[in-house]
């Protein structure tokens, strides 16, 4: 039977397991939001702005394995959804947008609404697609998914013109495509582990550095496994918290810019370095020349070639899926009964039980004011750690990743390589609609939580119950620390004047709002808070404005150069 | 160093912007770049000349691999290999200068291809450097006029870029 390229698109989407699709209407997509209505299969949240709609997404594809779906319209649909697609692009975040576009027959007449959907998105996709005759639709789609979760996950655009949603044509969905020029490479070679496993076992100061690629590639028990075998230090990057326990005594906490004195000292101190599905960051290694001051061998595991020495020159490459190189490794080490060298990483220990004596991220428990820390420590303790966590971009975004400890993979949701303000509300909304029975935060400071606002509408449409913890400063709180350390307090631009009452304007949108403003009310407001089970609470805590970030590596300093409280 | 990578890719509209594009965004150089459709209709082939480190290099290598439509990625410049560029050059070419011009295209082994009573325009192959030979030997301002394809090049020997 032929069907209609609308009909195909949202039959595609079903057939491909795409549960929820988040979106927003407009002229280009109306034949496919007929048939949107006309099924279940597909649900359809609406947002409230397109911006949100792709974090949405983003944030239901971190926290469950599938990719995120998005539906905008054309021309200002797609514009507002950039935003969105460039933060998971840098996060490498499987997603698949579909774009309306003006009728094929009007391309490029400056027709109403349309933009080269195509030309402003190619540097911020994974690939991207027009569909320009309604034969090509289905299989168009089906490589869209493909190449968004395969390999280095992605975001994926397949622009589709209204001509196009209107035409017919016989539907069959692919069970699977193979593409010539895409063939990622997963196994890792065989040859290149050994000679990384023999570097490891030989090392006298040893470290091992994870990043995103672990939890992106769910690799977090072949990881524990293979980091407990070996007695090794382990950090995670922002991407990467969650991928080993927080809470195991080999964790050394973040590294980086925020990262701890223990960690950033162990990595420019370290004689062998494995980084899997890690980035070397700019915001990780500091200034590079400082890093390479100390001598270390490398061995980088990342299923992206581009990405090894690409920063940082590495002496073992080693390319493949993150799960499938350390399950050989686990499997080598088990094979030889290879061990390390027991006497230099006893004294390794004893050095950085000393680095981490210095106790980085101490701050003062007994202050008159609410401290952003404890707020955090006190939602770890009321959640029992367990849930998911997701914020927007600041201070209060370094203060949950240091000290809400991350047990487990995909708990934590963050823009990290954009650092998008307004990412966390509208990515809590997704997460909570990929896990229903979790409890769903959205770690917050006053300035980025007004930037996707509006997203409470939707929650309260979808009766999302998650509880926003707003960290509220007045402040563009990061911005204000760098004018402080950096800009002779000269504080341009960065206080918050004229706030709304954040408890009415949440009551406004139906929801529950409360303001706390003294320390002993904190574990109070949150015990109520996440009491109310089926209730959106907005919990504002006026906290205190001075504080700041530590430690803190300056930009331009190397990764031992951290500012200390 | 300089640098001739050749690639396959897709004949896809489209698939040139993405290599031009990735070139300007991550801020390498491009000193040629040109592009045909190849027997095989589904397929351009491209040539890129380029100069950087050698980790800049490989990046550049590593990065064209990435874009989904490229099939096929080398780098010429690590084995031994043929280029060639075609120039077309107006010259003046009128009383004494004439017989000079005709002379000097010969020891090129350049083509007259057009004539008129005041120029000669010349069509010219070989490396880069023997083109820009060619207009050095030339008297100043005799050049009315010159276009260059850029290089194209292909492995020596059996070496072949092929899916
Ligand atoms: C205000 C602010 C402060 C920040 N401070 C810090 C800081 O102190 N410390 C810090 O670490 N970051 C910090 N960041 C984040 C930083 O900007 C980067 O986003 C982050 O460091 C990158 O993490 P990553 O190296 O794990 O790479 P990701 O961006 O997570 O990349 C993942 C890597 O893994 C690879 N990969 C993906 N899937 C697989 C797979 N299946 N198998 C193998 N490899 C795979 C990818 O190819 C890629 O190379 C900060 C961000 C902001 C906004
Ligand atoms: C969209 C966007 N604009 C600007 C910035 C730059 N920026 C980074 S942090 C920050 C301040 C965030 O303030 P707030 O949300 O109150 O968090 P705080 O640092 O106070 O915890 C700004 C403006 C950004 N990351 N994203
Ligand atoms: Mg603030």
């Amino acid at each position: 039977m032929e069907l209609t390229g609308a009909e195909i698109t949202v039959r595609c989407l079903a057939d491909e397991g795409v549960d929820y699709i988040f979106g927003y209407p407009g002229g280009a997509v109306l034949h496919i939001y007929d048939e949107i209505f006309k099924q279940d299969r597909v649900k359809h949240i609406l947002v409230r702005h397109e911006q949100a709609a792709v974090h949405a997404a983003d944030g239901y594809a971190r926290a469950c394995e599938k990719p995120g779906c998005v539906l905008v319209t054309s021309g200002p649909g797609v514009t507002n959804a950039v935003t969105g697609i460039a933060t998971a692009y840098m996060d490498s975040i499987p997603m698949v947008i579909v774009t309306g576009q003006v009728p094929t027959h009007a391309i490029g007449q400056d027709a109403f609404q349309e933009v080269d959907t195509v030309g402003i998105t190619r540097p911020c996709v994974k690939h991207n697609f027009l569909v320009k005759d309604v034969r090509d639709l289905a299989t168009t789609i089906k490589k869209a998914f493909y190449i968004a979760t395969t390999g280095r996950p992605g975001p994926v655009l397949v622009d589709i013109p209204k001509d196009v949603t209107i035409a017919r044509t016989e539907y069959e969905y692919p069970a699977s495509v193979s593409m010539r020029s895409y063939n990622p490479v997963l196994k890792g070679h065989a040859g290149q582990i050994r000679k990384a496993l023999a570097l490891l076992t030989e090392a006298k100061r040893p470290m091992i550095y994870t990043g995103g690629g672990v939890v992106l590639g769910s690799a977090s028990a072949e990881l524990a496994q293979f980091v407990r075998n070996l007695g090794f230090p382990c950090t995670n990057t922002l991407m990467g918290l969650g991928g080993y326990p927080a809470n195991d005594p080999l964790f050394m906490g973040m590294l980086g810019m925020h990262g701890t004195y223990e960690a950033n000292m162990a990595m420019q101190h370290c004689d062998v370095l494995l980084a899997i599905g890690a980035r070397f960051d700019d915001r990780v290694i500091g200034n590079p020349k400082h890093f390479f001051q100390e001598d270390r061998r490398i061995i980088h595991v990342d299923v992206d070639p581009s990405s090894i020495s690409k920063r940082v020159r590495v002496d073992v490459p080693i390319v493949g899926d993150v799960r499938e190189v350390l399950s050989e490794m686990n499997r080598q080490l088990a094979a030889t009964g290879a061990k390390p060298d027991a006497a230099a990483l006893k004294a390794w220990w004893t050095q950085i039980e000393l680095w981490r004596a210095r106790n980085c991220l101490k701050y003062d428990r007994n202050a008159a004011i609410i401290k952003p820390q404890m707020v955090i420590e006190k939602l770890h303790e009321i959640t029992g750690g367990d849930a998911i966590v997701t914020s927007d971009v600041g201070q209060h975004q370094m203060w949950a990743a240091q000290f809400y400890r991350f047990d487990k993979p995909r708990r934590w949701i963050n823009s990290g390589g954009l650092g998008t303000m307004g990412f966390g509300l509208p990515a809590a909304l997704g997460a909570w609609l990929a896990h229903p029975e979790s409890t769903v935060v959205c770690v917050t400071g006053e300035a980025s939580i007004q930037m996707c606002i509006q997203e409470l509408s939707t929650c309260k449409q979808y009766r999302a119950p998650i509880k926003i913890v707003n960290l509220n400063n007045r402040y563009m709180g990061m911005v204000r620390q760098w004018q402080e350390f950096f800009h002779g307090n000269r504080y341009a631009e960065s206080y918050m004047d004229a706030l709304p009452d954040f408890v009415k304007l949440t009551e406004s949108y139906g929801h529950v709002g409360m303001r706390i403003e003294k320390p002993e009310d904190v574990e109070g407001a949150l015990r109520e808070a996440f009491s109310r089970k089926d209730d959106l609470v907005f919990m504002d805590f006026v906290t205190d404005q001075t504080e700041n970030v530590f430690p803190m590596v300056p930009g331009g300093k190397g990764l031992s150069e951290m500012i200390l409280v | 160093m300089r640098h001739i990578i050749s690639l396959l890719l897709e004949n896809e509209s489209g698939a040139l912007s993405r290599v031009a594009g990735l070139f300007s965004a991550r801020g390498y150089n491009i000193e040629s770049l040109t592009v045909a459709p190849t027997e095989d209709a589904t397929l351009s082939r491209m040539t890129i000349v380029t100069t950087g480190s050698d980790d800049v290099i490989e990046q550049i290598t590593k990065q064209l691999n990435k874009l989904v439509d490229v099939v096929k990625v080398v780098d010429l410049s690590e084995g031994e290999h043929i280029e060639r560029e075609l120039m077309l050059v107006k010259v003046r070419a009128s009383g004494k200068d004439r017989e000079e011009m005709k002379r000097m295209a010969d020891i090129f082994r350049g083509r007259i291809i057009d004539v008129t009573d005041k120029s000669y325009t010349i069509e010219l192959t070989g490396t880069g450097q023997k083109l820009d030979a060619f207009l050095d030997a030339l008297e100043d301002g005799a050049v009315l006029e010159t276009v260059r394809t850029g290089a194209s090049g292909i492995g020596r020997g059996e070496r072949i870029l092929k899916v």
